[in-house]
């Protein structure tokens, strides 16, 4: 007999767990199962609003942070002199009540409110200001946007070790509440700096006392409009009301959730089925929805400041002249691109400066224009791309399941290339920080690049390319340019001031060709519009959380 | 005493595998602040890696570290700079496991018993079609399994959460998700090693003395069957128990398996080299309790 007959023979019922050790074994796996269930089941109440913030803040740091996740629930703990206005993202008074500003616009005084207070009860005095831009400064901190206060004086010098006294920072308390600053030029655009996460104030005595890890201590002093009450990595960051803040009475919501999700499928799921209230991070948007979500009452699209563009390595052959990098720039169908692959409105860009910037107006850059193109590469010995070396342009691959957008882009300027000026590119992708790596080492031919303004001026999209800017990357020096915004940035006449970064931008992105602008960004919002209101479309795609409120009472909208 | 030994000799294997995962990542092209927006100035740069010590030579970061690892300390985190390595493992190493240890159960509960009833049914329809279901269970990707739980259950039925980790609702996706592609794979090493065993000759020894079917099948041919399983056991318990990268960006879930991925390409090195160590041990110490039930599920084998 053979035993798969046998085996065969055995009656079902002999699967049923009956012997003492699968009891055992079945006991086991229960309480597992309870230790499980019971880990994973939390008791906290519900929050009023819940927001999908995008990728985890690395930082709520003002002195370290740096992304946009972090600044935006930065800026709910921590106050600056000023504050965003929710409508136009301009600078409003915030801690200051009011300032005065000296006529040749170097030096500020600031009069802080008589009712800021931490939420610990202690006054905010000028003193903490002076701390906290101090704290910026000082090279133990290691903040890497310190930059944001180099146009105080004295403030890049100590922060690069050449000089020792944080005394000679041109930031004084003259008055427990009176604050002054004193800048190394008239820029336009210091009370909106001043709203900025790395310039707000921290408490002091709070972070001395744990150091690096002092948010992770909690009750961590505030001096914005909430408090944290818990921030658990990968799981949640919860605000609650902090009443003791000076404008409390017009802080909306009891208690935020901001949950931080990379992937857009499970952050539109989470919206669709009720589990949040906001997206309001672009990189949320499934891109193959996009048709489709553009339709809908809860979705929405503003325009902000952020640039696409090719950056040219002109250290190299046959970049360096610009002839071959103006005719690879009138190449392009730009408009291709936002139709059919973006495809969220965006506006197709010739110059590096969006429009919408305050006080300016982008000049026009390089037109489209395929004939000229390849006059302009056959005048620089390359007919019809004959002999013309090939080279490659560099992109960042896509980590997780998200969109491929620039994959998806850097094919089709291959074909754009290849169809117009019949020049072979080869595609190269790495992984996001081999990228950054290559492309500050210059080890690239052209290369996708971004931008996004710091703040709502046209010189952060600008000073970036002067010659010793570690954003430049193009390996392009020209004194020329430098001098223009250095000219620009002493320039107190605001009119002169556009003038003359105008003629550098005509530099950047027509006579010399650096850059190849591509499109300007669209930002995307998803909330019903009957039962959140105070969010507001502006270009630097700042919403600040006390100022959303949330209708209770009113139906979904399906 | 065997144990013991084998005990010891790990200490050398993790040390030689930190300083693998020590150097390797630090070689590995960019570097934790290499970011799209470069420091206003070359010596923000510095004062970073002054900082965080990775401007020393590599030997006397190696020896830094391992001096902070003997005080429970795996260093502070580069990318999320306000947390520590150890806080980060601390918080989401529970959650992984939890989800882990619950895939697992789901996993053997379904596993074997179909695995054992494939066996039985060898040849017929039964056999057949549950063979169909597990071999769909172990080819189709916890990313196609997952979304399609999730539209069916949570979207259109409104059954269960659609993400996030709260209550034990919520659990219930991500553990079907998680576990389904081991289940099949256990199915498949049960009905296999059952088969075999039903055919060998003390089992029709067994029979001959007049052994009842069920008695038969439980106490002489289940555990020398479930030896192979078992082995697979101790790797898959590890990988469960560290989390899936998948799962928990799909489910939103606060495990550690995000970082185990997303740590790397961020270049976070005391992330890394944590996780490594975390991993490491796990997985060797489950290596040792998989070698210890051999012992008990088989008696001929013995060790000196």
């Amino acid at each position: 007999m053979k035993a798969s007959t046998s085996a065969a023979g055995i009656a079902p019922a002999a699967l049923v767990l009956s012997k003492v050790p699968f009891r055992v074994l079945a006991l086991g796996i229960l309480l597992v199962v309870l230790v499980a269930v019971g880990g994973c089941s939390r008791r906290e109440p519900a929050a009023d609003l819940t927001i999908l913030n995008g990728a985890e803040p690395e930082s709520l740091d003002p002195a370290i942070m740096t992304g946009q996740p972090d600044l935006r629930v930065c800026n709910a703990l921590f106050e600056g002199l000023t504050r965003y206005d929710p409508k136009t993202g301009e600078a409003i008074p915030g801690l200051a009540e009011r300032w005065e500003i000296s006529p040749d616009r170097k030096t500020y005084t600031f009069y802080l409110r008589s009712n800021a207070v931490w939420s610990t009860g202690e006054p905010i005095t000028a003193d903490d200001f002076v701390y906290s831009w101090r704290r910026v400064l000082d090279p133990a901190t290691a903040s890497e946007y310190a930059g944001q206060l180099f146009f105080v004086k004295n403030a890049e010098e100590f922060n690069t070790g050449k000089l020792a006294d944080p005394a000679q920072i041109g930031v004084r308390a003259l008055r427990p509440r009176e604050l002054q600053v004193e800048l190394n030029s008239p820029v336009p655009f210091f009370l909106n700096l001043c709203c900025f996460g790395t310039l707000c104030v921290v408490p002091r005595g709070h972070v001395e006392k744990y150091g690096d890890r002092w948010l992770m201590k909690p009750p961590v002093p505030a001096s914005g409009p909430y408090l944290l009450e818990a921030w658990r990595l990968n799981d949640k960051i919860r605000l609650r009301k902090n009443p003791r803040y000076w404008d409390a009475a017009n802080t909306q919501n009891e208690i935020v959730d901001l949950l931080p999700i990379t992937s857009p499928n499970t952050a539109l799921n989470l919206f669709a089925t009720g589990g949040a209230d906001i997206i309001w991070d672009k990189t949320l948007v499934p891109t193959e929805l996009l048709d489709l979500l553009r339709q809908r009452p809860d979705f929405h699209t503003f325009d902000y400041i952020g640039s696409y563009f090719i950056r040219f390595n002109v250290t190299r052959k046959p970049f360096d002249d610009v002839r071959v990098r103006r005719a690879l720039t009138m190449s392009l169908d730009k408009r291709r691109i936002t139709e059919r692959i973006t495809r969220g409105g965006e506006k197709v860009a010739t110059s590096h400066t969006p429009p919408g910037v305050a006080g300016y107006h982008p000049p026009e850059g390089l037109p489209r224009d395929p004939e000229q193109a390849r006059r302009l590469l056959a005048e620089a010995g390359f007919p019809g791309g004959k002999n013309f070396p090939r080279f490659n342009y560099l992109f960042n691959a896509t980590a997780g399941g998200g969109a491929k957008t620039d994959e998806k882009i850097a094919v089709e300027i291959q074909s754009m290339w290849k169809q117009e000026l019949g020049i072979d590119v080869e595609l190269r992708s790495q992984e996001w920080k081999v990228y950054l790596a290559t492309q500050r080492q210059l080890d690239y031919d052209t290369c996708r690049s971004s931008w996004i303004g710091d703040y709502n001026d046209a010189n952060t999209f600008l000073d970036m390319f002067m010659s010793n800017n570690g954003n430049n990357r193009c390996g392009w020096k020209s004194a020329r340019y430098d001098d223009l915004i250095r000219e620009a940035n002493q320039q107190a006449d605001r009119r002169e001031r556009e003038r003359i970064l105008q003629t550098a931008e005509l530099l950047l992105i027509r006579d010399e060709c650096v850059i190849a602008p591509v499109y300007f960004y669209t930002g995307f919002f998803a909330f019903d519009p009957k039962r959140i209101e105070g969010i507001y479309a502006n270009v630097i795609d700042q919403h600040p959380i006390q100022s959303i409120r949330k209708n209770q009472r009113a139906t979904r909208t399906p | 005493m065997y144990f013991l030994k084998r005990l010891l000799a790990l200490i050398p294997l993790l040390l030689v595998i930190t300083f693998l995962a020590f150097v390797l990542v630090r070689v590995a092209p960019g570097g934790p602040f290499d970011k799209e927006r470069a420091p206003a100035s070359p010596e923000i740069e510095r004062a970073l890696k002054a900082k965080y010590h990775l401007d020393e030579p590599v030997l006397k970061q190696y020896a830094r570290w391992l001096r902070d690892l003997l005080r429970g300390d795996f260093g502070a985190s580069l990318k999320y700079r306000n947390h520590n390595v150890t806080d980060i493992i601390l918080q989401g190493l529970p959650v992984s496991m939890a989800l882990g240890a619950l895939a697992f159960c789901f996993a053997m509960g379904i596993g074997i018993p179909s695995g054992v009833w494939m066996a039985v049914r060898r040849g017929e329809a039964a056999d057949y079609s549950v063979g169909l279901l597990t071999i769909l269970a172990v080819c189709v990707p916890g990313f196609v399994v997952g979304p399609l739980l999730v539209m069916q259950l949570a979207i259109t039925w409104r059954v269960f959460p659609v993400a996030l980790w709260a209550t034990p609702w919520h659990a219930v996706l991500p553990t079907a998700a998680l576990g389904l592609f081991f289940a099949g794979k256990v199915a498949r090493l049960m009905r296999e090693s059952t088969t075999t065993v039903l055919q060998q000759e003390f089992i029709l020894t067994a029979r001959a003395k007049g052994v009842g079917d069920s008695r038969l099948l439980l106490r002489h041919a289940l555990k020398p069957a479930l030896l192979p399983v078992v082995s697979f056991a101790g790797p898959m318990a590890a990988d469960l128990l560290t989390g899936s990268f998948v799962i928990e960006n799909l489910f939103q879930i606060p495990g550690i398996g995000v970082f185990l991925v997303n740590s790397s390409l961020n270049r976070d090195y005391p992330m890394v080299v944590g996780l490594v160590v975390l991993y490491a041990v796990l997985l060797l110490m489950l290596n040792l309790v998989v070698d210890a039930s051999y012992r008990w599920l088989d008696p001929r084998v013995k060790y000196e």
